[in-house]
């Protein structure tokens, strides 16, 4: 399981650079929230990652150091909180911006042509 | 209980707000009076520090490692105030300069977000607490980047969103890293398993990602670039209020962090820094040269005094540490007031072109000296607070042998002379040119919030003596942050 995960990380990451570097406008925020989940992620596996037991133990049975690590969970909870609330912020922001001033891709914002 | 006001006092603001967002004159009058508790509060903090040592306080009494933390040194209290004053003098400024139609949209609530941020980052002592309070103050201040939405305000309201999520991602995934490897969010505990455990190499890694995070937030080279072009568009106060306070909330978090982990591996940290605030200072003078927009010059020369502040860190003695933190403070506060005088200009003459301006001191004389006050000092001719920052940080720097960045310093104070010499002869001696705006009125309480500022400015110079021995015991509690440590950990 790690392993799969450190690849889907890696292509979240790479895809969402990749969207980055284009022109558009649009494809910037896309890329922003795959980077956003990539991160989400890494964070998921730096709990650890446990299969297949029971999450709570009985008194002293069991190991409790097997355990996947509980805190990051809560610390992804907060973070897709926060990028969901800055995505529909960036997703209204270009609405404006297009229906104001017609851009969409990153070579009309420059200064120069404005 | 003093530490959690600097919170409560924006978070109840903001409750008290926003359901009474039609009353235009409540909003300005409430707001002026909630910051100006907010000054006292922190002014009241900042003197309990200093005789109390560090202040902290356990939320919820979970036990230091467990729950979240607020801690108040002596670094955290001084740039509390500062940004608290420079909130303070923003509000006056509002009063007749922010128009209805934005105060309806929610300005003053944004603001209040806006401090609640900076001043949680200030004092949290948790490093994902830290993340959520930049979001907090990231979010507010997007939205205030692009309040009114004009097509200008848009344009730079993606470059800084996009700038800013980047970083935020940056932060989140080097936080989820850390924990990973040491096991604790507190940044005390954080420090103390550093000190203990081995695997210098792999944590540098990790604070690589930090100090991009950083970089980009506080515009350090190479990162700086997203600031010029966005800084220029909100309505001027808006401007002032951020250069006082959000690269300033990325400079502390380098503060914190270099004291409490980095410093532990100077031979590999130390020449980095030192690169980055050379070059850092150097390409934002020389880049502040070009312009000829009021506003674009002083937002290039924010990235051109991050530069000196990243010195005074890299050499990291009590000195530097003391003259980084005394022109932090400067700069928070006669930043701002050039920022605010410019604002005054286009009052005054419709424009912040150069070109199109001339003749100022002239027609207000008084103007004059609300710009000519913050650019000496931010030149740093004596009298002034700017002189006393870059004094002490060129001679700390030159003390530890630091010859090179110290020669860079002065040159870079050379070249700020010659872009406010450009201002001011272009704006204020210059005849005015034929074809010219039609001359406004200046608003009353947009010269007294100003006068605020300038005066300020002067008193720290005035006063450099007994604040310099604040910055030096902050200093100190930087380079020594086992006082911080125990107060966090230990004393309960």
């Amino acid at each position: 399981l790690p392993f799969v995960l450190a690849v889907l990380i890696g292509v979240l990451y790479g895809s969402g650079v990749f969207l980055m570097l284009r022109r558009s406008i649009f494809k910037l925020v896309i890329g922003l929230i795959l980077l956003g989940h990539g991160t989400n992620l890494l964070l998921f596996t730096g709990s650890g990652l446990t299969a297949s037991l029971p999450p709570f133990l009985h008194g002293d049975q069991g190991d409790s150091t097997l355990l996947a690590d509980p805190l990051p969970q809560a610390l992804i909870l907060t973070a897709i909180v926060i990028g969901l609330g800055m995505t529909a912020f960036a997703l209204v922001l270009i609405c404006q911006l297009y229906a104001q001033t017609a851009v969409r891709d990153f070579d009309e914002l420059s200064e120069n042509k404005s | 209980m003093m530490l959690v006001l600097p919170l409560l006092i924006p978070l109840f603001s903001i409750i008290v707000l926003i359901p009474l967002l039609g009353f235009t004159k409540f909003q300005k009058w409430f707001s002026l009076a909630a910051v100006g508790v907010l000054t006292a509060v922190s002014v009241l903090l900042l003197i309990n520090v200093h005789n109390n040592g560090v202040a902290v306080l356990q939320l919820g009494s979970w036990k230091a490692p467990f729950g979240i933390t607020l801690a108040a040194d002596m670094l955290a209290a001084i740039l509390l105030t500062a940004t608290s004053c420079t909130a303070l003098a923003a509000m006056i400024y509002s009063i007749g300069f922010i128009d209805e139609k934005r105060v309806k949209a929610g300005y003053y609530p944004l603001v209040f977000g806006m401090l609640m941020g900076v001043d949680g980052a200030f004092l949290t002592g948790d490093l994902f607490n830290l993340y959520v309070w930049y979001e907090v103050m990231l979010t507010s201040s997007f939205v205030l980047m692009v309040l009114g939405a004009t097509s200008e305000q848009l344009k730079g309201g993606v470059k800084y969103l996009a700038m800013n999520f980047v970083a935020s991602i940056f932060f989140v995934s080097a936080i989820g890293i850390l924990y990973g490897m040491i096991g604790s969010l507190n940044m005390a505990d954080i420090a103390v398993r550093i000190r203990e455990s081995e695997g210098a190499l792999t944590l540098n890694g990790v604070f690589m990602l930090f100090l991009i995070a950083f970089s980009i937030k506080a515009a350090l080279f190479p990162f700086f670039f997203w600031l010029p072009a966005s800084y220029h568009t909100p309505p001027i106060v808006i401007t002032a209020l951020f250069s006082g306070t959000l690269t300033k909330v990325a400079i502390y978090t380098l503060f914190r962090f270099y004291g409490l982990f980095i410093s532990r591996d100077p031979s590999f940290w130390e020449p980095f820094f030192l690169l980055i605030a050379g070059i850092t200072m150097t390409v934002g003078v020389l880049m502040a040269a070009s312009q000829n927009d009021i506003r674009k010059i002083l937002s290039f020369h924010i990235i051109s005094q991050i530069g000196y502040m990243v010195m005074g860190l890299a050499i990291f003695t009590v000195g530097s540490l003391a003259g980084a933190i005394f022109f932090t403070v400067h700069n928070i506060l006669a930043k701002s007031c050039l920022f605010l005088s410019g604002g005054l200009v286009k009052q005054r003459s419709g424009s912040f072109e150069l070109g199109r301006l001339g003749g100022l001191y002239r027609k207000s004389p008084y103007l004059g000296i609300l710009f000519f006050i913050p650019a000496i000092s931010l030149i740093g001719i004596p009298p002034t607070s700017g002189f006393f920052g870059k004094f002490f940080l060129i001679q700390s720097g030159i003390v530890t042998g630091h010859y090179i960045i110290s020669a860079f310093a002065v040159l870079v104070g050379l070249l700020t002379m010659f872009s406010m010499i450009k201002i001011w002869n272009e704006a204020f001696w210059k005849e005015e040119p034929e074809e010219h705006q039609p001359a406004g009125k200046m608003d009353p309480a947009a010269i007294a919030a100003t006068s605020l500022l300038m005066a300020l400015v002067v008193l720290m110079g005035v006063f450099a003596g007994p604040i310099s021995a604040l910055c030096l015991e902050a200093g100190r509690q930087i380079v020594q942050p086992e006082a911080y440590i125990n107060a966090v950990l230990f004393n309960h």
